[in-house]
């Protein structure tokens, strides 16, 4: 049982979170009789994924990744002395620059120690996507409020069935 | 300029939109000309593309000249299977934009540069979408399609609009956001996002490509996009969204929103997974086939059980994108039941665009929102019955109109895959659309309304408010109307032609080199 925990729930903790507030988002969405909380459940659910993408870019320990000649000087000699020679392709490329930057002629930025930007990048998008959303469901919410007088479902739906439409 | 075909299909409409944005809040009458403008250039472009791909192949475009390894580049990829969905993006946005004018431009109201921009920036994510090379790419403009829709849809007067297009919100985004988890999973496991290499990635390396993850991921894209396109257990919101919205804004959106996410399917099937590893197991596409079944007889049940004009076409709406699943998912060995289901997007946008261009019409001329209201129109409106027919004869499947030749497509594959009970389903629905369209065309014709008025209660009409106005003459709807019908028969004619720019496109793809 223990390992069964280490294995599958410790190891892949933010993948736990992610599903339980993604399922959290859409029975919100599902269930909830109220329209502002059936958004606030949309929200949730489009921000479960925004955590599942962030958890794809992250490493423990890494740095930011910018190629930055004049900056983490430790972190890169480290990185020097750490890498196999045997990938030294670069090498060759480092001796015909010049400048005192010890870290972009010699070696490639080591990927080992910066996160991956990517998925970080795309969920800048994704985020701006949702804020679109939730700008538009929450104006259309707000011209359901203004026509029925009501936010709640069934008190929409009782209008809506009962025929009382009268524009 | 040849070589910026892709970036003019997608900037000409977006300038067109932040033009109308900018300029028409101050005079309304430069809405409505910046609109044609922009959607002839990019129409004009998807000729061009057309033409380009048929005498040199496929074009890859890369924004700003960001090729794929260096960083995230928006790649742009067209060949023979988008070019002509592109050019049909064209066609429908331009008439349905001539038909608008009586609705929408014709009055000075506030609404009017906010109708057009939203249209322009719709056309700007349809055609993004068709021509995207990449996954996430093809998310962004999807929702950028999606919010321009759930503005469209709410724009009406109507208060179950509004209604419809709330729910329409939450399903659409809960879509997206599968869409967006799958693509993620095939970014942890392929490291890019361009649909290209991550086909290389999965042809180079089956463990990747069998293992779980990847399966994990077509099935939640698969499930988004049929969100999207309002594929049978997840089809709720289409109905009310489409049949309560302005007559302008369903007259582009159900010919083209549903057929585009049709083709997404499509494109990540071929494109990105592979038609080998997506039926590699046959117990998966029998599925999907059998729930395609279902949806072409729910969808046809339904229809014939509504009394309003509009929801009766949404129904067939479902309906037919249960025919262009079916026909993607019947895995013969030639391929044809793909090769009609990408015909047939073809024709069901130009057959669905009739039928709501005249539907719209009926509605506003004459008031007529029930099949009963039809009653002796045909004779008070020849032209606009013209085109009604002409499309309800397509949806049937009469010689020589599209309908008829995207059936028989459909049909050859399902024999040849032994999908009997495809084949029986397009048959019946056939039938059940030739009992809807004669039941209408004998009110319309000869007019037998049942004596008593049967409460015949106010419906709504979904109409932004009309003032006539003596500039714009009456025959720009009809005149759309009619070429569109035009069009449903000669995509009949040439079917031949385009079938053939079709499997061009099929066996440029690697894995038919085999099959085809």
């Amino acid at each position: 049982m223990a390992e069964f925990f280490q294995q599958s729930f410790h190891a892949h903790f933010n993948f736990w979170i992610y599903v339980i507030l993604m399922m959290i988002g859409l029975w919100a969405l599902i269930a909830k009789n109220n329209l502002i909380k059936k958004l606030i459940g949309m929200s949730i659910f489009q921000t479960a994924i925004i955590l599942f993408y962030v958890s794809l870019g992250v490493k423990a320990g890494a740095t930011i990744p910018i190629l930055d000649p004049y900056g983490n000087k430790e972190q890169a000699a480290a990185y020097a002395e750490e890498s196999d020679p045997a990938k030294g392709k670069n090498e060759k490329k480092g001796t015909e620059e010049k400048g005192d930057s010890s870290y972009v002629g010699k070696k490639s930025p080591n990927p080992d120690i910066m996160a991956n930007p990517l998925p970080h990048v795309l969920m800048l998008t994704a985020i701006v996507v949702g804020v679109a959303t939730l700008g538009v469901a929450l104006s259309i919410a707000q011209m359901i409020f203004k026509e029925f007088g009501s936010l709640e479902e069934d008190e929409i739906l009782e209008i809506v069935k009962g025929g009382n439409v009268d524009d | 300029m040849t070589d910026q075909i892709p970036a003019i299909l997608v900037l000409a409409p977006l300038f067109g939109a932040l033009i109308i944005g900018l300029a028409g809040q101050k005079d309304h009458r430069v809405c409505f000309p910046v609109t044609i403008v922009s959607l002839l250039v990019s129409l004009f472009a998807a000729f061009g593309a057309v033409v380009e791909v048929v005498r040199s192949g496929e074009i890859d475009y890369f924004m700003g000249g960001w090729e794929e390894p260096i960083g995230i580049g928006i790649h742009l990829h067209i060949d023979s299977l988008n070019a002509p969905l592109l050019v049909a993006i064209g066609i429908v946005s331009v008439l349905v934009a001539i038909f608008s004018i009586r609705r929408i431009g014709d009055k000075n109201t506030e609404k009017t540069p906010h109708f057009y921009s939203l249209y322009l920036m719709l056309c700007v994510g349809l055609f993004g979408i068709t021509i995207a090379g990449d996954a996430f790419n093809l998310f962004v403009l999807i929702e950028v399609s999606s919010l321009t829709s759930y503005g469209l849809i709410a724009m009406g007067s109507s208060r179950r609009g509004t209604l419809a297009a709330f729910n329409y919100v939450l399903m659409g985004t809960v879509g997206a956001s599968f869409y967006l988890l799958g693509v993620g999973y095939l970014y942890l496991m392929t490291g890019t996002l361009n649909m290209q290499e991550i086909h290389t990635i999965f042809l180079a390396n089956p463990d990747i490509a069998s293992s779980k993850a990847v399966a994990i991921s077509f099935i939640l894209i698969l499930i988004g996009i049929w969100i999207k396109m309002a594929f049978f257990p997840l089809y709720g919101w289409l109905p009310n969204a489409y049949s309560y919205c302005p007559s302008s804004s369903a007259c582009i959106l159900a010919p083209l929103m549903t057929k585009i996410s049709v083709y997404v399917m499509i494109r990540v099937m071929l494109g990105v997974f592979g038609i080998e590893w997506v039926f590699a197991s046959p117990g998966y596409s029998n599925l999907v086939v059998w729930l395609a079944v279902i949806a072409i007889l729910a969808g046809s049940m339904l229809a014939l059980a509504q009394r309003e004009i509009k929801k009766m076409l949404c129904y067939l709406i479902v309906a037919e994108v249960g025919y262009m699943v079916g026909g993607a998912w019947l895995a013969d060995e030639k391929l044809w039941g793909l090769t009609g289901s990408l015909y047939h997007i073809l024709g069901d946008a130009a057959m669905t665009l009739c039928l709501f261009l005249a539907a719209g019409i009926f509605a506003k001329r004459f008031n007529a929102i029930e099949i009963e209201d039809l009653e002796g129109l045909f004779k008070k409106a020849p032209w606009t019955a013209a085109g009604f027919v002409v499309g309800a004869l397509a949806m049937i499947g009469v010689p020589p109109t599209c309908g008829f030749f995207s059936k028989f497509y459909l049909i050859r594959g399902g024999i040849e895959a032994n999908h009997w009970e495809f084949v029986v389903a397009l048959l019946v629905s056939s039938l059940v659309n030739a009992v809807l369209f004669f039941r209408i065309f004998e009110i319309a014709f000869f007019g037998n309304k049942p004596p008593e008025g049967h409460g015949h209660h106010e419906e709504e009409v979904a109409e932004l408010k009309e003032e006539h106005h003596p500039e714009i003459p009456t025959w720009t709807g009809t005149s759309s109307l009619l070429v569109a019908s035009a069009i449903v028969i000669l995509l009949g004619i040439f079917n031949g032609e385009i079938v053939e720019l079709i499997r061009i496109g099929l066996e440029d793809l690697p894995q038919f080199a085999s099959r085809l």
